[in-house]
């Protein structure tokens, strides 16, 4: 497992600062982490503790980063060529603004199959949709007669088309119900089944990081400072002080009151 | 528990359209005495209109009709708009989602709790002042002089929330409706915020209506849980028992959240019975 050769994604020491001289802010401080082909791989974290931005450092939204990003052995330019992007793919927060408003369907699918040079775009297409648990007839809808689950699978569609290898993915549940969010945790944990694919999943809460993931790093003040297994946070056994604050406020007062003469001796 | 603040029976909602009238809330009836009563449900169950509907603060195409809409023996319902300005703020306040967006960014934050207490108390603002900076003592902030002074902008977002806990309380409302009150918030901050809530509203006897999506938050806040779907009350039930909560609607939103000490393979997705929406008026907007 620790075998390096194994490893699609890594980071060395990998930094972001925002701003220069007096007022840098450093978000990310050297965070070192690998994950494994056909591994899904959770970071969570409070706002503002650099896990988005370390999503937007690897996916190459933000080439402004110190340290090295590895993929599948070999260090990719600051720069992303296209053949990364036919590989790696992300689904972003919120469905509702990550689709254009004025494309069906069809043609927010249509455009990563012609970017990347694909064929038979009428079948690639039905495929995707069928996938994701759409019908075919949703091609020629706009995103605002889609629902919020409808749009995030849409979304999930357009990433899946180009069948990458990764997908990370940014609280791809958050801005939705939790009916909703359970059909989309269902299709992502079908998807991987299927397809082998490997994830990196950014997010604050830690029943769906451990519902999807089976290693999870803790980030605070913009470093990873523990990796758990999800075994290890389903039996809260943390280290480190602030992962188990942090595991104890999201389990609930009630729940956590117990676990604090357990664990916490405070 | 004497008389209820609010006692609403029959409450509905329309909101009339053109070729097709869309209902949002259609005949619920409930009561809320000084007690904490959280109300659940999906978007579009018509949970925060309800919350808005009691301060008569619905858009103007909303066509409100009820049976009874009461707070304290008050009828809402005809309370002109003179009434509903000494009521709201006064004796009901509204805490919403955001603090970013609910507070003025042009004002320094003490300036805005002192302009709450004095549009209701008439006081010099030497006294507001003094009662101001008590407050954000109260809400648990350690250098309330300093942050009497910021900008908005200038405190997080948790520091925010306390704020406008502050600003909402200090008027000494008798009811808090609290939409969504933690849900720009981080898990950390969230119960330290709530648990703040908590305290002042008990030592008050302040009522709360607390409209929330997350089941197991107003499980843990609330004394009761009012759960809605399509503009109906599916149920009614004390929050320790919502565990065991008998409608299927209820079960299915219980059992749709991934666990951490029950892991499973594949969440359950909640079904929906159209026998849930029986009503005269077919109602489409609110099950998407």
């Amino acid at each position: 497992m620790k075998d390096s050769t194994d490893n699609l994604i890594e980071t060395r020491a990998l930094s972001v600062t925002f701003g220069e001289g007096a007022s840098a802010n450093r978000v990310v401080n050297e965070v070192s982490f690998h994950i494994v082909r056909g591994e899904a791989y959770g970071l969570i974290g409070e706002s503002g503790c650099g896990k988005s931005t370390i999503l937007q450092a690897l996916v190459g939204l933000n080439t402004a980063y110190d340290g090295a990003i590895l993929y599948d052995g070999q260090e990719v330019p600051h720069r992303r060529e296209k053949s990364f992007f036919r590989k790696v793919q992300m689904v972003f927060q919120d469905p509702y603004a990550s689709l254009h408003p004025r494309k069906i369907v069809h043609q927010v699918l249509l455009e990563p199959l012609r970017i990347h040079g694909f064929d038979q775009h009428e079948e690639r297409i039905s495929a995707v949709l069928d996938a994701v648990g759409l019908g075919r007839d949703f091609r020629y809808r706009y995103p605002h007669e889609l629902s919020g689950g409808q749009r995030q699978r849409v979304a999930i569609a357009r990433a899946l088309i180009i069948e990458p290898e990764t997908l990370l993915l940014d609280e791809p549940t958050s801005a939705l119900d939790v009916s909703v969010q359970a059909e989309i945790l269902n299709l992502l944990k079908k998807l991987r089944r299927e397809r082998k694919l490997t994830y990196l999943m950014v997010t604050h809460d830690l029943a769906v990081v451990t519902h999807i993931c089976g290693r999870v790093g803790m980030m605070n003040q913009g470093e990873i400072i523990e990796e758990l297994s999800a075994d290890e946070i389903r039996d809260l056994r943390a280290v480190k002080d602030y992962t188990r604050v942090f595991l104890a406020a999201s389990i609930g007062s009630r729940a956590s009151r117990s676990i604090s003469q357990e664990v916490l001796p405070l | 528990m004497d008389r209820p603040l609010i006692a609403i029976e029959d409450l509905r909602i329309r909101f009339p359209g053109a070729h097709r009238s869309n209902d949002a809330v259609r005949g619920i009836s409930f009561t809320i005495g000084r007690e904490k009563v959280g109300i659940v449900g999906e978007s579009g169950s018509g949970k925060s209109l309800t919350g808005r509907a009691i301060l008569k603060l619905t858009p103007n195409s909303a066509r409100i009709t009820a049976r009874r809409m009461e707070f304290d023996g008050i009828d809402l319902l005809s309370a002109s708009e003179r009434q509903m300005r000494s009521i709201r703020g006064n004796r009901i306040s509204m805490i919403l989602q955001d603090p970013k967006f609910s507070l003025n960014p042009l004002m320094r934050v003490g300036n805005q709790i002192i302009e709450a207490y004095r549009l209701h108390h008439r006081v010099d603002v030497g006294e507001a002042k003094r009662r101001a900076l008590a407050m954000l003592e109260a809400v648990h902030i350690r250098e309330p002089e300093r942050v009497f002074r910021q900008f908005p902008h200038e405190v997080s977002g948790g520091m925010g929330q306390r704020i406008m806990i502050a600003m909402m309380l200090i008027p000494e409302p008798d009811l808090i409706i609290a939409d969504e009150p933690t849900s720009a918030l981080d898990v950390t901050v969230r119960r330290q915020v709530l648990s703040i809530l908590d305290e002042l509203l008990t030592r008050r006897g302040t009522g709360l209506m607390f409209i929330s999506h997350d089941l197991n938050l107003v499980a843990d806040f609330c004394d009761r849980v009012l759960v809605m779907y399509a503009g109906r009350i599916m149920e009614d039930i004390p929050a320790r028992d919502l565990h065991k909560a008998q409608h299927p609607y209820t079960r299915a939103l219980l059992d749709s959240l991934p666990r951490l000490d029950h892991p499973v393979d594949e969440l359950k997705i909640p079904s929906r019975d159209p026998a849930w929406l029986l009503e005269d008026t077919a109602d489409e907007g609110a099950v998407a």
